[in-house]
């Protein structure tokens, strides 16, 4: 039984470390579902601003993180 | 051919690193507590994990690709960034190291403390082995699946990956018979998680049926992205550190 919790815990752990991290990127990518695609941007332009958002949201992240730890 | 190839390298250094983790663990369980039950237990939970991958690629490769992108790019996204966090927050000095000696004392401590057992299967040393197996090597199948289903005829690459990676931890594990401690184990996962988040978004994008500029060539131009994204966000954290210190 404590094998499989372990093995259970790794598991949600893969993609679930930081709860903000991980909610903002769903949350990004949700809106750019429902969203880029229906504004006819220019060609790239709605790929661009996907990886873009994204990049944003990792260097809050670390930079959030850093600012909160002694150091 | 640049899928291909990128698929292969992903899953090897990203295995290479879990396999690394695994074998620590199960060479203190080999050392302390004996190797029928330290490599009993590893195999057994290799068996399990590549009986996972051979029921879930093929099975995931059937489904419709616009799906499959969207849902594995999403959870690979959540898995890489999460890696490629903590590799910035360890390169930028914000979190400590991985120290691979320092796990194998713990784990040689602990196991030295529970006593030893007259039989020959011991079956502490067969779970203890078993466990870490299949607790890093969840992260192995999972990257597998997650990039083998990513395209037709990947699963092959990135299997292959992992399994290079494996054969490379075992022949490293037959002649140490000491934990790798010199591996760049942070340098690796921060160009793992540039290379999983790269594909999550790429992948991503093909679900949401973005148009990518150079076709798959701009899986190349996010990787720079996100490299170039990663090693900003290291100075910047180090600066912070600096002006709050």
């Amino acid at each position: 039984v404590t094998t499989l919790k372990a093995i259970l815990t790794e598991l949600l752990g893969l993609f679930l470390d930081d709860g903000r991290l991980a909610g903002a990127i769903l949350a990004w990518l949700v809106l750019g579902y429902l969203l880029l695609p229906r504004f006819g941007l220019p060609f790239g332009i709605g790929a661009f601003a996907l990886f873009a958002g994204l990049v944003t949201i990792l260097v809050e992240s670390v930079l959030r993180e850093a600012s909160g730890r002694p150091g | 051919m640049l899928h291909t190839f990128s698929c292969a390298l992903a899953a090897f250094a990203a295995s290479l690193v879990e396999f690394v983790e695994a074998l620590t663990i199960v060479l203190a369980v080999g050392a302390v507590r004996g190797w029928r039950g330290a490599i009993g237990g590893a195999a057994a939970a290799l068996l399990v994990l590549g009986a996972v991958i051979g029921i879930f690629g093929p099975a995931l490769t059937r489904i419709r690709l616009g799906a499959v992108h969207l849902v594995l790019g999403t959870l690979l996204l959540l898995f890489g960034m999460r890696w490629l966090r903590k590799a910035i927050l360890r390169a930028a000095g914000v979190i400590p190291l991985n120290d691979e000696a320092a796990s194998y004392a713990r784990q040689t401590a602990a196991l030295q403390d529970a006593g030893r057992a007259a039989v020959a299967w011991d079956k502490l040393a067969l779970a203890t082995a078993f466990k870490i197996t299949m607790v890093e090597g969840i992260e192995v199948v999972f990257i597998v699946i997650a990039i083998g289903a990513g395209g037709p005829g990947l699963l092959l690459p990135a299997s292959f990956g992992a399994a290079m990676a494996l054969a490379v931890v075992i022949l490293l594990g037959v002649a140490l018979h000491r934990p790798v401690a010199t591996i760049p184990e942070n340098t690796l996962k921060f160009g793992v998680g540039v290379l999983l988040s790269a594909f999550g978004t790429f992948w991503v994008g093909e679900g949401m049926r973005l148009a990518w500029p150079g076709g798959d060539l701009s899986l190349a131009l996010l990787v720079a992205g996100y490299l170039a994204a990663a090693l900003g966000a290291v100075s910047l954290c180090r600066s912070r550190r600096r002006a709050g210190a």
